[in-house]
């Protein structure tokens, strides 16, 4: 067994950092926009609304059923050909894409069983003072939900941002995609790729400890 | 102020409403009493379309909703001119005690935020609660949540309030202080239909007494008449089993 090369560690450390900023701008786009539609999709399994209905749960079916990988390249490389028009789309913009759609299945599912666990004397206390189901929704199911689907929604989050580690196969030099480019120049595999799963775990461990903080104040109005 | 006309409720092939005729005057206060399982609870919940009944009639000054074909905005009315008391509080748990009487207050009449809440501070000092204000409904008992709640129904404005068995969750100790709130919301002429199993309370609060089994009003009048002398066998077996 030969030694690590140290001085290759700490010298790629500062370079690797530097693409860690697109990889968080993606994960942290792909998750607003994501939990913005699981929201809209959760809303429309609770309340039925016909057709949309239906199409919701084809939706999610899919992109639930498919690997992420292959929706990926769906996006990139097959619809494209299809669509003139989206050839114009880089890299960047199809992994958002593709991590939203694929995470806003299952955050949908997780927001719904949420929305269907809060009391039903808060839906109808909503309904008897006057408001409408947009209204019920936006101040009291949700907030509620919110509290009861966080834990579950900030491990997607987490596995989001592990997530798009993939958008190097589209092309796109984030953190995986430079530590697969540096590696590539120096031979040093090992070496680079433990620089790359120790900043990973660094962010996710971070983002755990904001988890606690998170969860301590949507608890604040069921404590005693 | 609200006539009923015909009302009828069936569940799973069961009416628990049964053609109910009911004109409520306004100042009037109600107490609806009777065995359980009997509709009582459904008629509250009928009138503030918490359920929808399969057939009958609200008049409003002299306006005439169909139950059945309600639309959206009549069914909107309705909520607006009647304010529920739940059984169970039902107080908005994310929300203190301020916000859950100012809530209706700024969402479904858009009050200016700061209005509400003054509104929503008197209303806490005036039923004893002002330094719970900012206390999640979680953290209180729950007499003071029921008063909370009663507190709600008093920032609607609402023609009538819709009691329904305001003390059946309650620990005995609590129970007091929630019906004195209520028979004192009721000597304001507030009109009021009150669901209870607390006979006292329903002979000191109420003009008018209904008795209801089977869906149906089977007797009614005032407190002295139906508590001492009723006419109906059925109302008297049912008094002598609860007084």
């Amino acid at each position: 067994m030969r030694a690590l090369n140290l001085d290759y560690m700490l010298g790629l450390v500062p370079v690797l950092l530097k693409y860690l900023p697109l990889t968080l701008g993606m994960a942290s786009l792909s998750m607003i926009l994501a939990l913005i539609l699981a929201s809209l999709f959760a809303i429309i399994r609770v309340v039925r609304f016909p057709v949309l209905d239906a199409a919701t749960r084809l939706f999610i079916s899919f992109f639930r059923g498919t690997p992420l990988l292959v929706q990926l390249f769906l996006f990139y490389y097959g619809l494209p050909q299809l669509f003139s028009f989206l050839t114009a789309i880089d890299g960047v913009t199809a992994a958002i894409i593709g991590l939203t759609l694929h995470f806003s299945a299952y955050m949908a599912e997780s927001i719904r069983a949420a929305i269907l666990g809060v009391d039903r004397s808060q839906w109808e206390a909503a309904k008897s003072i006057g408001m409408s189901t947009g209204q019920m929704m936006r101040r009291i199911i949700l907030p509620q939900a919110a509290r009861v689907a966080a834990p579950t929604l900030i491990n997607y989050f987490i596995d989001l941002i592990k997530s798009t580690s993939l958008a190097f196969t589209l092309g796109v030099t984030e953190l995986m995609g430079a530590a697969q480019k540096e590696a590539a120049g120096s031979f040093l595999y090992f070496e680079t790729f433990i620089v790359v799963a120790v900043i990973y775990w660094a962010v996710v461990e971070s983002l755990a400890f904001i988890q606690t903080r998170i969860e301590n104040r949507l608890s604040k109005a069921v404590s005693r | 102020m609200i006539q009923i006309r015909g009302l009828t409720k069936i569940y799973n092939g069961v009416p628990v409403l049964n053609g109910i005729d009911l004109d409520i005057e306004k100042g009037e206060r109600i107490a609806i009493i009777g065995p359980s399982g009997t509709g009582k609870s459904t008629l509250l919940r009928c009138l503030n379309f918490l359920e929808t009944p399969e057939k009958g009639e609200y008049i409003l000054d002299g306006k005439t909703i169909d139950v059945q074909k309600a639309n959206a905005a009549q069914i909107k009315e309705m909520r607006l001119r009647t304010a529920f008391i739940f059984q169970n509080y039902a107080l908005f748990a994310n929300k203190t005690a301020r916000e859950n009487i100012a809530e209706g207050l700024i969402t479904v009449r858009g009050e200016p935020k700061e209005a509400a809440f003054e509104r929503s501070d008197a209303i806490l000092r005036d039923i004893g609660m002002a330094e719970k204000a900012d206390a999640y409904p979680a953290s209180l008992s729950g007499g003071q949540q029921q008063r909370v709640g009663i507190g709600r129904a008093m920032a609607s404005d609402a023609e009538l309030m819709l009691v329904d068995e305001p003390t059946s969750a309650l620990d005995p100790e609590w129970v007091d202080e929630v019906l004195q709130l209520l028979t004192r919301v009721a000597q304001a002429h507030q009109t009021m239909l009150i669901v209870t199993h607390e006979m006292a309370f329903a002979k000191e609060i109420a003009d008018r007494v209904l008795f209801m089994e089977g869906g149906r009003i089977v007797e009614q009048g005032p407190p002295e008449k139906i508590f001492t002398s009723p006419d109906d066998p059925r109302t008297r077996s049912f008094l002598r089993k609860v007084l």
